[in-house]
C-alpha cells in the first residue's frame, strides 16, 4: 500500500473511494483456512449469512453432486479477506466446512 | 401481518466492504452487514468512536460503501439529528427531490450509548427526529481495552472490574439499565432488541424501523472475542445461547404493543451461556444462581408485557 503525500490528501481527510478497504488483504491474518466440501454442501446460505467479512461468496455456478443432485448456486471463500474465524464451519448445519491449518 | 422473511430475502448487496479490521469472529461486523443490507444504498451512517468506527476506517481506507460520518464519542445521535434536518432543508430548497427517501442511521457501542452519548440520544428521541439509532452492545468499552460500561452485566470481568480476592468482576447487584424501556419512556413509535445469531430477525426489524417516521431504537447484543474471552468460531453460537437461556430476549415494541420475535418455550440454564466465556470463569455456582434469578425475573417481566408466556421455564 502506498501512502499519499499531504498535497494529495483531500480537504478534511475525506476518503473518496467507497469500500477501498478491499485493498487491505485481511486473509493474511488467517491461521486456519475454511474449505467447503461441495459434495456435502446443501446450499442453505447459513455461512454466507454469518461471515463477519462477507467473505463467503454466493456464485451462480451450477454444481451436480456424485449422487446426481443438481444445484444452481455454489458457495466459495474469498481467501483474500477471510480471516479464518471458523464461524462458517461452526454454524454449517451439515458440517460441510473444514478448518485446515495454513501451511507457512 | 405479512409473511415472515427467510434467509433468501436477504439482499446480496454488501455495503460493508471486506478489509475492515474488526477482530476475527466479531459479531458487530455481522450486525453492521445486515443493517446495511436492510437500509440499502440511500443511507447516511453516523458513528461515534467505537470498535466499529476505528476498524472500518483506517485512514486512508474505508470499508463503507455508503456515506458515513465519524463524530465524537458523545454526540452521534445529535449529529444524526442534524443530518436528518439537513436533508429536510435541502428538500425544502429543492436541492433534493421531495420523494427521495434518504435514511439516517446512527450506530454506536454500549459505551457511546448507555453512558457517554446518552444525553444526545435522549435529545434525539425526545425531539422526535427522524433517525434510527442502533446500539451494538458488547457490554464494555472494548476498543480502548475492555473497561466496564453501564451495560456490563453482573459478574463480568473487565480491566476495571478485575477478579481477585476483593473484586469479583462487575459488582452492580441488579439488572443493568433497560435501554428499550428508556427509549419507550421518550414515546418513540418503535424500539426493538436484536441479536447477531438471528440476522433475518435483525434485518426485518431494521426494515420496519426505517419505514416508520420519527425516532427509533434497536439494541443488538454483540459477542466480542477478546473482551468476552471466547473462541472466534463460537461468536454466533454464544449469541444464540444468550437467547436460548433468556439472558437476551428478542422483542419489539410498536405503538404500545410488545411482541417477542424469538419465542423460547423451554429455556436453558444461564450456566450454559456463562461457562463458555472466559470473562465469567471465576463465577461460583452461588454467583450463577444470582444471575439465574435476575434472568428469571426479567423473563417474567417480558411475559407480562406481552400478555402470555412466550419465554418458558428453565428445562430440567
Ligand atoms: C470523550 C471521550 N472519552 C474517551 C474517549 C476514548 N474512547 C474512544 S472509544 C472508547 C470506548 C468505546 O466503547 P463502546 O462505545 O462500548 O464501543 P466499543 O469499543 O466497545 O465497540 C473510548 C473510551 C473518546 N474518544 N472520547
Ligand atoms: S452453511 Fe454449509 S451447507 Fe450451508 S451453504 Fe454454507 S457450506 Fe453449504
Ligand atoms: S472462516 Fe470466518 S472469515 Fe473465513 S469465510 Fe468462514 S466465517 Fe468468513
Ligand atoms: S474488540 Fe470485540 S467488538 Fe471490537 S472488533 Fe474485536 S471482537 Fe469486535
Ligand atoms: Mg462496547
Amino acid at each position: 500500500m502506498s501512502l499519499p503525500g499531504w498535497k494529495q490528501i483531500p480537504l478534511g481527510a475525506v476518503i473518496l473511494k467507497p469500500g477501498n478497504s478491499v485493498e487491505y488483504k485481511t486473509g493474511e491474518w488467517r491461521t486456519l483456512r475454511p474449505e467447503i466440501n461441495q459434495e456435502k454442501c446443501i446450499r442453505c446460505r447459513t455461512c454466507w449469512m454469518f461471515c463477519p467479512e462477507g467473505a463467503i461468496l454466493e456464485v451462480e455456478e451450477p454444481y451436480k453432486t456424485q449422487a446426481g443432485k443438481e444445484y444452481r448456486l455454489t458457495y466459495k471463500v474469498n481467501y483474500d479477506h477471510c480471516k479464518g474465524c471458523g464461524i462458517c464451519a461452526n454454524e454449517c448445519p451439515v458440517k460441510a466446512i473444514t478448518m485446515i491449518e495454513e501451511a507457512i | 401481518m405479512s409473511k415472515p422473511l427467510t434467509v433468501w430475502d436477504l439482499p446480496k448487496d454488501e455495503f460493508l466492504a471486506p478489509g475492515h479490521r474488526m477482530c476475527q469472529g466479531c459479531a458487530a461486523a455481522i450486525t453492521i452487514r445486515h443493517i446495511l443490507k436492510a437500509a440499502g444504498k440511500d443511507v447516511i451512517v453516523v458513528m461515534p468512536t467505537c470498535c466499529g468506527e476505528i476498524t472500518s476506517t483506517v485512514y486512508p481506507q474505508t470499508a463503507w460503501r455508503v456515506p458515513w460520518i465519524h463524530v465524537a464519542f458523545e454526540n452521534a445521535a445529535a449529529v444524526a439529528s442534524g443530518v436528518s434536518a439537513a436533508i429536510e432543508a435541502l428538500k425544502r430548497k429543492g436541492e433534493i427531490p421531495e420523494e427521495k427517501d434518504i435514511k439516517v442511521i446512527a450506530i454506536g457501542g454500549d459505551g457511546g450509548t448507555f453512558d457517554i452519548g446518552f444525553q444526545a440520544l435522549s435529545g434525539t428521541l425526545e425531539r422526535g427526529d427522524n433517525v434510527l439509532y442502533v446500539c451494538y452492545d458488547n457490554e464494555a468499552y472494548m476498543n480502548t481495552g475492555i473497561q466496564r460500561s453501564g451495560a456490563t452485566p453482573l459478574g463480568a470481568w473487565t480491566t476495571t472490574t478485575p477478579v481477585g480476592k476483593v473484586w469479583r468482576g462487575e459488582w452492580r447487584p441488579k439488572k443493568r439499565k433497560d435501554l428499550i424501556a428508556i427509549a419507550i419512556a421518550h414515546n418513540v413509535p418503535y424500539a426493538a432488541t436484536a441479536n447477531p445469531a438471528f440476522p433475518v430477525d435483525l434485518y426485518t426489524k431494521v426494515k420496519k424501523a426505517l419505514s416508520i417516521k420519527g425516532p427509533k431504537l434497536i439494541h443488538v447484543l454483540s459477542t466480542c472475542v477478546p473482551g468476552w474471552r471466547i473462541e472466534p468460531e463460537k461468536a454466533v453460537e454464544i449469541a444464540k445461547l444468550a437467547v436460548l437461556t433468556g439472558m437476551w430476549i428478542n422483542y419489539e415494541y410498536e405503538n404500545g404493543v410488545y411482541r417477542v420475535t424469538t419465542p423460547v418455550p423451554k429455556r436453558k440454564p444461564v450456566s450454559v451461556y456463562l461457562r463458555l466465556q472466559g470473562r465469567f470463569r471465576h463465577l461460583t455456582d452461588e454467583d450463577i444462581k444470582k444471575i439465574q434469578e435476575l434472568v428469571d425475573a426479567d423473563v417474567e417481566r417480558i411475559n407480562k408485557l406481552v400478555g402470555k408466556q412466550v419465554i418458558g421455564p428453565v428445562e430440567s
